[in-house]
């Protein structure tokens, strides 16, 4: 088997144990790549856990920009013995182990189709250092300056980034650059660089890298929210954290007051109620959670949808359901946000697909729950809210003005303006309301989740609850016109196949339909940015004899969806799902597709 | 709940208090709670309160849970902006209204079963916030919208009307409170007017967590025999510890109570709370002997009412979280959104 020979384009994995401190060894790594000038994705995935258990940082170098997760790995760092023979098993034939050869191991633990790298790490910390901790720290950093060698990454730009994240910490930079040092030469001196290696490019222009949670909390920032509410639960509590760090820089007053409030609440009952208690008095609020605190807030949801209290939620995905994969990745609450509630209730979804999108779609969500006066689910997921992507910078428009919907002011009802909190008046379904305290004799009104007529009044007739429940439908489909529209992909040749993608699944299909494309095989692609679903979607699905529906779950929810509300024959949606909690792969999405032409072969439209 | 609006007529000659505003003013909707209901008198002294504090109406947010209780926002204040949230989660909803403007006054309102069962988290941890509002509970015991179920805040040992005992311990919101830090804590009854409405003033005008535990006898489901929660019953064993009299700011303060049985607090307002003491020895400034103090009076079977605990200079949730004087929701567009130039910097430490 010879040798994998790549430039910038290959897959290297770290198999680590959590708490060792590789975390930022191996970001150091991947940053290095980047400041190369060479795209680079980089994906966490860890236990639910402090110390002591597996993890794995999977580096994705991609000059020509493909940045989901392709499948397979031509170099593993495999640090973790408890997971040996899984990381080895994973390589790909012709790839490299980059292994510590401190302890001669048995010939029965390496592959003959794999080439090893051997450096004695254990050997050279214990050398090098007397203390513990230190000897565990470095050693992360001696393998990165030993890749640095391997793979001929720039170490002028390795010794930058690591002045940059010790600024502050001077006396830390030399000893972190001893050990650079240390791993580099050991190579250069006992060893020959590998077949994959990383050449300077000017790939990756003015694109940023960012955590989902990061940009998502910047987009609530300047879409004006100012409560926050939350509770604790991974993979979203960087997104409150975030939100916090960035209102102490930008939303503090000159007197060193805050502009915001930030309440760790008591549970996520409590959070959602502070953002509906917050929204009703005119403050835009918001919460971060994921599925097992999208269920607890089910009940005030429902009281959001049926007495018109704008909130926000963004929901970052994790494996469910229960507490099922907490620290992996899915997207598998579409239909418990969709539907969130009891009786007839839904709810509009933003489905951003990458940083950049958390930050259009975070500001963007507080507009459009007050225009809708009704939450408004923003649906991360792990994998793009605690994964740093590399995404397009962000951008405002400083003319942008924060839209607070239909409010009527003093002066409107001053001036005697027919308020009827639940008056159809513009024929979209959705009525004016007030703010509390806003005018000593007019507008004021009691908010309920009971029925009510359109003056806010208690009414149990059938009627007036089914004319406004019908309301409601009608400001469901305004929606429909207000949320991101879907972004068509057309293939190359006309074509009677499509699929149909949203969220952190994007790179990985788009690196899907190149090979598909390769093959022969040509799809039409459509992404859901937003539900209710545009008029566009059912007009696509029609267009094609099957659209496959490509989603991070075991049920198709996004299919059932598509079904339930578009009224689409069932057998013409064909799922495709990859549920294990780890981020889905091209290679995954092309196979299964290409397997599922197969099967079900169909006529090429003549070009 | 009701359809019913009340006539807006009434007698020309009706007093008006500095705004203009009758009595009549700050009433609402036609109440359609039992005849002879506690919560009606509560409603009452709600209504007195604010007219006699002077309070423009509308500047006044009520928010309630579900239950009894919780449906008599509806039955005052009726130009003010009210909310009936869900069940147990008024204190949530009462918080976020108050972090979204700090300039309104609120008032929460619930009941035992709200409160003390479903309710208890939600409860304990807006006290402990210490959010600025006046917090009454409407406890009768029992749960009355379904019909005579014991109430988490049932005295172990007393009988429901079907004569059932209950052999649960009673969750005691007053104790509750001052463990969590309330700044104002009382308890009165619903059908004793007079103590009640200078306690609804005085947490009016404080400046934290007020709460007041109001004992409210359900006539239908409570009112028997072997209840503690019963008119006759707290009649008998209501142990008033002081009578209150609030002196709005500025007003000259006349003492004619003999030296040593008159207590005067000062509060952050300006307003004077006149404390005549009817137990020689409560201490409303204390709050660790309270907490003995009820706990005593409590297992000799009495009810112990009247003002338990005040700090007359109390910190609330925006000071903790150092807020600015103008309300969050009246906050601009430029004090809101940094701009473009701001997130280029940000562009640029992240590449």
């Amino acid at each position: 088997m010879s040798p994998i020979a790549r430039v910038n384009d290959f897959v290297v994995k770290f198999a680590n144990v959590n708490g060792s401190g590789s975390a930022s060894a191996n970001g150091l790594f991947a940053k290095s790549i980047l400041r190369m000038g060479v795209p680079v994705a980089a994906r966490n995935i860890f236990p639910s856990n402090i110390q002591g258990l597996p993890t794995w940082f999977e580096v994705r170098i991609s000059e020509s920009g493909h940045l989901g997760r392709r499948g397979g790995v031509d170099l593993m760092v495999a640090m973790n013995p408890q997971t040996w023979d899984k990381d080895v098993a994973e390589i790909e034939p012709g790839g490299y182990l980059f292994y510590d050869s401190t302890k001669p191991l048995p010939q029965g633990k390496f592959r003959d189709d794999v080439n090893v790298v051997g450096v004695p790490l254990t050997a050279m910390c214990n050398a090098a250092y007397t203390d513990p901790r230190q000897r565990q720290l470095f050693k992360n950093i001696i393998y990165v300056g030993a890749l640095s060698a391997l793979l001929d990454i720039d170490m002028a730009v390795i010794e930058q980034l690591v002045g940059e994240q010790f600024k502050g910490k001077d006396r830390l930079i030399a000893p972190n650059m001893d050990a650079l040092h240390m791993g580099r030469d050991y190579v250069t001196q006992n060893l020959k660089p590998i077949g994959l290696r990383v050449k300077k490019a000017d790939a990756v222009g003015d694109k940023i890298f960012v955590e989902g949670n990061a940009a998502a909390a910047l987009g609530a920032l300047y879409g004006g929210a100012t409560v926050c509410a939350w509770y604790p639960i991974t993979p979203s509590t960087s997104l409150a954290e975030a939100f916090t760090g960035y209102c102490e820089q930008f939303r503090t007053d000159p007197d060193g007051k805050a502009r915001y409030a930030i309440i760790q609440a008591e549970d996520e009952i409590a959070s959602i109620g502070i953002v509906v208690g917050a929204s009703w008095n005119g403050a835009r609020a918001f919460t971060c959670t994921s599925g097992p605190g999208v269920s607890l807030m089910t009940e005030f949801v429902g009281l959001s949808y049926f007495a018109e209290v704008p909130a926000v939620i963004f929901d970052v995905q994790r494996g469910g359901p229960s507490t099922g994969m907490p620290t992996r990745t899915q997207q598998a609450d579409i239909l418990a946000a969709a539907y969130a509630g009891h009786g007839d209730t839904k709810h509009p979804l933003l489905l951003p697909a990458d940083p950049g999108e958390c930050f259009e779609m975070g500001a963007l969500a507080f507009d459009l729950a007050d225009r809708l006066q009704t939450t408004v689910f923003v649906m991360l997921d792990l994998d793009i809210g605690m994964n740093e992507w590399l995404t397009n910078p962000f951008e405002w428009d400083d003319n942008r003005r924060i839209d607070r919907g239909k409010v009527m002011s003093h002066d409107d009802l001053e001036a005697g303006k027919d308020f009827g909190r639940y008056l159809d008046v513009d024929g979209d379904g959705i009525p004016y309301r007030t703010y509390p305290g806003v005018h000593p004799s007019r507008g004021g009104y009691f908010t309920r989740g009971t029925s009510r007529n359109p003056y806010a009044r208690y009414s149990e007739e059938g009627a007036v609850y089914v004319d406004n429940m019908e309301r409601l439908l009608r400001k469901f489909e305004t929606a429909k016109t207000l949320v991101p529209a879907p972004v068509r992909r057309d293939a190359k040749r006309s074509t009677k196949s499509g699929v149909i993608y949203f969220g952190s699944t994007t790179p990985a299909l788009h690196e899907a339909l190149e090979m598909l494309e390769a093959q022969g095989r040509h799809l039409n692609a459509m992404r859901l940015r937003g539900f209710p679903f545009a008029d566009a979607v059912a007009d696509f699905i029609a267009e094609h004899e099957q659209v496959f529906v490509v989603e991070q779950n075991r049920d198709s929810q996004l299919r059932t969806l598509i079904m339930n509300e578009i009224g689409i024959d069932p057998g013409k949606l064909v799922p495709v799902t990859h549920y294990d909690g780890t981020p889905i792969t091209a290679r995954f999405v092309a196979g299964e597709i290409a397997a599922k032409l197969a099967a079900r072969p169909i006529v090429e439209a003549a070009e | 709940m009701t359809y019913i609006t009340k006539p807006r007529l009434h007698h020309p000659n009706l007093p008006t208090n500095a705004l203009g505003f009758t009595r009549r003013d700050y009433e609402g909707a036609v109440s359609t709670l039992c005849a002879g209901c506690g919560h009606d008198s509560i409603s009452a002294s709600v209504i007195q309160a604010c007219y006699e504090l002077e309070l423009p109406p509308h500047r006044i947010a009520k928010l309630s849970g579900i239950g009894c209780s919780s449906k008599t926002p509806d039955y005052f204040l009726g130009n003010s902006h009210g909310f009936n949230t869900v069940h147990g989660r008024m204190p949530s909803v009462l918080t976020g209204a108050n972090l979204a403007n700090k300039d309104l006054i609120y008032l929460g309102v619930s009941g035992d079963g709200d409160s003390a069962s479903i309710g208890l988290g939600q409860f304990a941890h807006c006290i402990r916030r210490g959010v600025n509002m006046v917090y009454i509970v409407e406890n009768n015991g029992v749960y009355g919208l379904t019909k005579g179920q014991f109430s988490a805040t049932s005295d172990y040992g007393s009988k429901s009307k079907r004569g059932v005992v209950n052999h649960d311990a009673a969750v005691d919101l007053v104790s509750l409170a001052l463990q969590l830090g309330a700044s104002f804590v009382a308890r009165s009854f619903s059908g004793d007017k007079r103590q009640l409405t200078p306690l609804i003033k005085a947490a009016l005008t404080h400046n934290g967590a007020a709460f007041i535990d109001c004992i409210s006898p359900c006539v239908q489901f409570n009112n028997h025999v072997g209840s503690t929660k019963s008119f006759d019953y707290v009649r008998e064993h209501n142990e008033a510890v002081n009578r209150l009299d609030i002196i709005p700011p500025r007003t000259p303060i006349e003492i004619d109570h003999a030296p040593g049985t008159l207590e005067m607090v000062t509060q952050h307002d300006g307003s004077v709370l006149a404390l005549r003491k009817l137990d020689a020895h409560y201490d409303p400034s204390d709050r660790a002997a309270a907490l003995a103090f009820l706990q005593e009076r409590q297992a000799l079977g009495e009810v112990v009412t009247g003002l338990l605990f005040v700090d007359p200079t109390p910190k609330d949730l925006h000071d903790h979280l150092d807020t600015v004087a103008t309300p969050l929701n009246a906050l601009t567009d430029a004090e809101l959104t940094p701009g473009s130039a701001a997130l280029a910097e940000l562009n640029a430490s992240l590449r």
